[in-house]
């Protein structure tokens, strides 16, 4: 076979290798909305469950998604972004700043089972804060801390020095600086991995059931027990209490994080737009 | 508010802030470690990594069938993976018109979105049916798991061989191409080479991604505590075990779940080393 | 000061347009999570352990919630260990066991609230329907391995069994099993749904679940020559018979208390027997 002739099968191969590859994801999308779309009805996101989830809706499951999610976020973003700031702009570059970015790029990549495991043990049992909002929470913003902390930093590094410069120039302290010139520019790929961040706990099963517990009740507090809508959709379909509303649990779910993603990538391409 | 905006306060705001944080980090590496690492010691590092039973009520904490199992199921993820992966990566980078790389790139992506749980559940009813009655063995099998894990490490697999791949200098490629080759013969010959060291830290860091996989591992992969023979065997991963026995070990079976914890942590740091050894020079 | 490409530099109207939709995305969940609070009850009762339990323990929970409007109970699984485990460390003010307990595992009131036995199931289209006990502890632990050793089709047998903090794995230990271990091949899962729809899905599977979870999607085996039903249970002459306990630490509380009053008055053994459970008067003369 000829150069071109092969060059054209080898073109062949890659389109398939893409093709596969989108098809497997469209496969189970499709596989989830097909099933889960007909039982998402407004009774079924504003009802809650009966008889253990075989009948009713799921809206304290997408209450505790929401309440572990906002917890979370709230506790890991201002610790995550301010020791960004402070080891690119505050300090130099020394052994020690590397030694934490090493650190949380291991952490990053730790099974969020372990982090089950150690929130489970640490919140739940020794610090008495039992199932609730809170031990679920606080465990899912270690989980994400060092994903917020690392985007965090890249996107403020990749802020141009120049941007600093003229605005030292012009005579603004470094927090203003910070706040003014360094902040804005930073800000969409800062918000890119917060939003990463939601979305993968939104879909994180294994750490929530240990810590935040499995309760069917709307939570009133973050002392309160909650289920998530991941949590949900694993009790239901792992039990067989009902499959239909595993698959609207699943739906929602999905379309939730499609919304999340898009949002994200949105925001990357804003980000790569501005040359960042 | 003169007071609430002085530089010093500001300064000293934000390193409270970074060592709350590297706090919290320190406290969750140094937990694991401390409650996992007596019962290592007590019982030998080498009978616990090597033992091949794990029996916690009859005091057995071997975790080799689990180490076998991780390791199994982590290389067939990437038998899957790779090729495919790679595929992708160099049909985004080279061959794809702009159009449609920008709309495959974040349709990729959303495969990374899925919760884990969704991937085990179409895993248990459709692939290990599947499974069960065309290759035979109960369908729940390293085989059910290895082509899971495959598909969900794909997104991050693509995207860190694509950045690698565009980091490649035009020149290299507008040099291949001068000489006569075909495009493909320039990738193969020259891009993917160049692209070497970013690819294989994309391979890494894809399986630091399944080996940490836990809730569509347990869903399909039958958690017998046996050495797998063969991948239509069910087998039980490390991450699996915690899952499994977390709720209820107590005592010197806890510290051994926690042991496991650090066998994983160890490992991935391994792997992130490595990563960032092959990816440093294709940093910007 | 040169103007910086920042959001500030957008063109108005975009710039509206970007924070409205920030806020929105923001404001909004928040608002949803509020409402939401403000329509739910109050943290209350938690009950965790035996997935067993669970399924009856939620229904009664669910109609003592009604009848006691304002009162919450939570029920979490985990298994009959973890269900020790969590009362002993105050994690649950009652715990559930489907097993008697350890005698390492002392210092808890026990409350038997239900009686439960464990029935082995078989796919629908297994023809052997009848074990007796030696059999099915050869079956687990590996030393019967093929169908075709009971009379049945020429098929390996798939075991399935619970995980080990299970009580009904620890009930079945203790009734079948005379100390010797499961099958290194046996497949585990840790809920007693999960190995029904095995057993439900897979020809040659066979496991064992509470009796009240029995539904026609598997079928129950004989064991000694007795097919469980509910008078044989009661009556013992189905001999795999075990207790759901309820488990508090020293005295419950009173909210913990009047749960447990509710559950063994008219309206929870009511409940008890509709699912398929004894209830704790029909006991063995």
């Amino acid at each position: 076979m000829d150069s071109e002739a092969k060059h054209r099968v080898v073109v062949s191969i890659l389109w398939a290798a893409a093709l596969l590859t989108l098809g497997v994801l469209a496969y189970i999308i499709a596989l989830v909305l097909v099933k889960g779309l007909p039982v998402v009805t407004p009774a079924f996101l504003l009802e809650s469950p009966q008889a253990m989830g075989r009948a009713g809706g799921i809206f304290p499951t997408i209450v505790g998604t929401i309440a572990l999610t906002i917890v979370a976020v709230l506790i890991a973003t201002p610790l995550g972004v301010g020791t960004a700031i402070y080891l690119t702009e505050y300090t130099y570059e020394n052994r020690l700043t590397r030694v934490i970015r090493f650190g949380a790029e291991c952490l990053a990549g730790i099974p969020s089972i372990i982090y089950g495991l150690f929130g489970f043990i640490f919140f739940v049992i020794k610090l008495k804060l039992g199932w609730s909002v809170l031990s679920g929470g606080l465990t899912l913003a270690v989980m994400i801390l060092p994903t917020i902390m690392r985007t965090a930093e890249e996107a403020i590094k990749a802020v141009p020095v120049s941007y600093r410069e003229a605005s030292f120039g012009a005579g603004a302290g470094r927090w203003q600086t910070v706040t003014r010139a360094v902040l804005p520019s930073a800000l969409p790929g800062i918000v890119t991995g917060i939003v990463l961040s939601v979305g993968r706990s939104v879909g994180e099963t294994a750490a929530v059931i240990f810590t935040a517990g499995s309760s069917l009740h709307i939570p009133t507090s973050v002392f309160s027990p909650t289920r998530t809508m991941a949590v949900h959709f694993y009790i239901l379909a792992r039990e067989g209490l009902s499959m239909e509303r595993a698959y609207g649990t699943a739906a929602v779910l999905i379309i939730l994080i499609l919304a999340i993603n898009t949002v994200a990538n949105g925001l990357v391409l804003r980000f790569q737009a501005r040359g960042g | 508010m003169r007071f609430l905006s002085s530089d010093q306060f500001i300064r000293r705001a934000l390193l409270v802030s970074a060592l709350s944080s590297v706090a919290m980090l320190a406290l969750i590496a140094i937990f694991i470690f401390a409650e996992g690492t007596p019962v290592m010691l007590r019982r030998g590092i080498g009978e616990f990594l090597l033992g091949t039973r794990w029996a916690p009520t009859k005091e057995s904490f071997g975790i080799l069938p689990m180490i076998v199992a991780s390791v199994c199921v982590t290389l067939g993820a990437m038998v899957i993976a790779v090729p495919l992966g790679v595929a992708c990566a160099v049909f985004l980078a080279e061959i794809a018109p702009r159009r449609v790389a920008n709309f495959v790139r974040p349709a990729i992506q959303l495969l990374a979105g899925i919760p884990s749980v969704v991937f085990g559940f179409v895993g248990i009813v459709v692939l290990v049916p599947l499974i069960r009655e065309y290759l035979g063995g109960p369908g729940l099998s390293v085989l059910a798991a290895s082509i899971i894990l495959g598909i969900m490490v794909l997104p991050t697999l693509i995207s860190i061989a694509e950045d690698a791949i565009m980091a490649v200098p035009r020149t290299y490629k507008e040099g291949a191409l001068a000489l006569g080759c075909t495009h493909s013969q320039a990738i193969r010959r020259v891009i993917l080479p160049a692209a070497r060291g970013g690819i294989i830290a994309a391979i890494i860091l894809g399986m630091g991604r399944a080996v940490g996989e836990t809730m569509a591992v347990i869903m399909v992969i039958g958690n017998a505590v046996k050495i797998p023979h063969s991948p239509l065997d069910p087998a039980r991963t490390l991450t699996s075990n915690i899952a499994l026995e977390m709720g209820y070990a107590a005592g010197e079976h806890q510290e051994a779940l926690f042991a496991t914890g650090v066998v994983l942590f160890v490992f991935i740091m391994i792997l992130n080393s490595l990563a960032s050894v092959k990816l440093a020079p294709t940093r910007r | 000061m040169r103007q910086h490409p920042t959001v500030a530099g957008l063109p108005a109207n975009r710039r509206l347009v970007v924070e409205v939709l920030c806020f929105g995305l923001i404001a909004g969940p928040v608002l949803y999570g509020l409402i939401g609070c403000a329509r739910g009850g109050r943290a209350g009762l938690v009950l965790a352990g035996s997935t067993s339990v669970q399924p009856i323990a939620e229904l009664v929970a669910e109609h003592y919630e009604i009848d006691y409007p304002g009162r919450s109970v939570s029920v979490q699984g985990g298994g009959s260990s973890a269900g020790v485990r969590a009362t002993q460390e105050g994690t649950a003010a009652i715990g559930m066991s489907s097993r008697n307990l350890k005698p390492e595992e002392q210092g808890l009131n026990t409350i038997l609230v239900a009686q439960d036995a464990i029935v082995l199931i078989v796919h629908p289209s297994n023809p052997v329907r009848a074990l007796t006990r030696e059999q099915a502890r050869g079956v687990f632990t590996g030393q019967i391995r093929d169908w075709s050793e009971l009379g049945g089709a020429d098929r390996p047998i798939t075991v399935i069994t619970r995980e080990e903090g299970s009580g009904t794995r620890g009930a079945f230990e203790e009734m079948v099993m005379e100390k010797q271990d499961f099958s290194v091949d046996a497949l585990v899962q840790d809920s007693t749904g999960t190995v029904r729809a095995i057993v439900a899905s897979d020809p040659n599977g066979i496991g064992y679940i509470s009796f009240g979870m029995v539904n026609d999607e598997v079928v129950p085996m004989a064991i000694d020559g007795v097919m469980p039903s509910r008078g044989t249970v009661a009556s013992r002459e189905y001999t795999l018979a075990r207790p759901f306990l309820f488990l508090t630490k020293g005295q419950p509380l009173p909210e913990a208390q009047q749960f447990i009053d509710y559950m063994l008055g008219d309206k929870g053994q009511g409940l008890v027997e509709q699912e398929g459970y004894i209830p704790v008067k029909e006991r063995a003369r």
